[in-house]
């Protein structure tokens, strides 16, 4: 009988965290900014009808960025919980803390932990928008191996996240309008694009742009994806 | 599983509910209701005290569709609740109305609100007028014998058809049937008597101002004729619900302008 290989638990999650890192670090970014009216989503997505900011629940909205197949299996996960708990007790008892802790961080936690699984290459912002202007807004990012913390302001997930994040950290303002904040982005995006391979490079215009909005001055559904007409305006301002 | 792959790509909320908490499921549906173990077989709907809704109504003009109804609920001879709502907006486009014993009459047009809404977000687009429709009726058949044993609702489902550039009306009978209505629909306790106002006043074309006088005079006649339905309160200051759609949503009829359409009727009447 020959012996079976030991590999230390250390060795393991070395190995399962390098592997994500390489995926991650070619994920392309997703910039959540707050303002004026609420929270902005901002991605760079050549594509017309694959999303990576999409509409969880009342006030609550997911950003993603990593494997498609991946984040749409957990976006379908989080919708599906929201409503359940929604239906159950009340609309107002579904949070974004809860999907963030019970929802998500637990699942994405056990299949990074276990042994015969690989890990999922996805980073995840869970955006809410408060529910009386007393609070504020929230938005927890998620890692792949099921760690979350809370970001105030502002949040990038995505390879080149650091770069942008130093933008940010000089440029952003409190209460910018939504024509401001999302040429910040725009920038964030320019200024990595601009540093990247010429091969890798490209412009970015209303057409490879996804911009999404939690707006507080809408109905029960906050959610609200920017029509290319619009967008193409703000680019112009 | 950790992520239950299965699930993935089903659009359909009331099969999720029904697996993962069938003792939800069963507020609209009898055969789940004895899966619980519930008596229902030994229930008689005649001794429960249950509120019952009374008239609602939808009518087409012009650019849409108007769907309304009074604010009453009975429970016996008496009135059970008078601030009761029957009319609920489903979505961007359209809207239900229900008459019916008011607990599972509320719980399904709550589910069938989730329902379309689950399916726009799972999907990313919405969910055909037509589709819908059919979903609805699918809701009213399961919710056949608890019907059966007295416990019934029908719904008035209305709404605008961006594809067929129309506004288009539903109607339902218990067992799930679902017909079109090309003008008006009027049902419950005293939908006959609004069905026959609407029948004398309506022609086509209308515009929106013309058709809530409509609607106004409809529900007044359901009021004056049924013990059941309600007309304006005007010493509560309640006033039946109206909703209008059409191509740019779902809007509600403020309180002031119903109350001054019937301020209106009653000039003219008097």
């Amino acid at each position: 009988m020959s012996t079976p290989y030991y590999v230390s638990p250390e060795q393991i999650m070395q190995d399962k965290s390098d592997f994500v890192r390489t995926g991650i670090e070619r994920a392309k970014e997703v910039i959540v900014l707050e303002y004026e009216n609420g929270i902005v989503m901002v991605a760079e997505n050549p594509l017309a009808t694959l999303f990576k900011i999409s509409e969880i629940y009342d006030r609550i909205a997911l950003a993603a960025t990593g494997r498609i197949a991946e984040y749409e299996a957990l976006r379908y996960l989080g919708i599906q919980e929201a409503e359940i708990k929604g239906y159950t007790f009340n609309r107002a008892d579904v949070t974004a803390k809860w999907l963030t802790n019970n929802v998500f961080s637990q699942r994405i936690g056990a299949i990074f932990w276990q042994s015969d699984t690989k890990p999922l290459e996805v980073e995840l912002l869970l955006c809410e928008l408060r529910a009386d202007p007393e609070s504020s807004h929230r938005i927890y990012q998620l890692s792949f191996d099921g760690t979350f913390w809370e970001e105030q302001k502002y949040a990038i997930i995505g390879g080149r996240s650091d770069e942008i994040s130093e933008i940010l950290q000089h440029e952003y303002e409190d209460g910018m309008e939504l024509h401001h904040a999302v040429r910040l982005a725009v920038k964030g995006f320019e200024t990595i694009e601009a540093k990247a391979d010429d091969d890798e490079r490209y412009d970015i215009s209303a057409d490879t742009l996804e911009v999404a909005v939690l707006d507080e001055n809408r109905n029960r559904r906050k959610f609200r994806r920017l029509l290319p007409d619009e967008l193409k305006e703000i680019l112009e301002l | 599983m950790l992520l239950d792959v299965a699930d993935f790509g089903n659009s359909d909320f009331l099969e999720i509910l029904k697996r993962r908490r069938p003792e939800l499921y069963a507020t609209i549906n009898a055969e789940s209701l004895s899966d619980v173990s519930l008596p229902i077989t030994q229930f008689d709907a005649s001794s429960v005290d249950a509120l019952k809704g009374t008239t609602v109504l939808a009518a087409v003009f012009k650019e849409g569709v108007v769907i309304a109804g009074d604010r009453q609920a009975v429970e016996g001879f008496q009135v059970g609740e008078r601030r009761i709502q029957k009319v609920f907006e489903i979505d961007n486009h359209s809207a239900i109305a229900i008459a019916g014993v008011a607990g599972p009459c509320i719980e399904m047009a709550n589910l069938f609100q989730v329902q379309v809404e689950f399916y726009e977000k799972i999907e990313g687009t919405t969910l055909s007028l037509e589709g819908k429709a059919n979903h609805l009726s699918n809701m009213v058949r399961s919710n056949l014998g608890m019907a059966l044993q007295g416990l019934y609702v029908i719904p008035i489902f209305a709404g605008y058809d961006p594809k067929e550039k129309q506004a288009r009306i539903f109607k339902y009978d218990v067992t799930g049937g679902r017909y079109e209505a090309a003008d008006y629909h009027a049902i419950g306790s005293g939908g006959k008597d609004a069905q026959t106002t609407l029948k004398k006043r309506y022609s086509e074309d209308m515009s929106r101002d013309e058709i809530l006088k409509v609607v106004a005079e409809a529900l007044w006649d359901a009021a004056d004729e049924d013990l059941g339905t309600a007309g304006p309160d005007m010493i509560r200051g309640i006033f039946p619900t109206m909703k209008s759609i059409d191509q740019t949503g779902v809007s509600d009829i403020a309180d002031s302008e119903v109350k001054a359409l019937y301020a209106e009727l009653i000039e003219t009447l008097s």
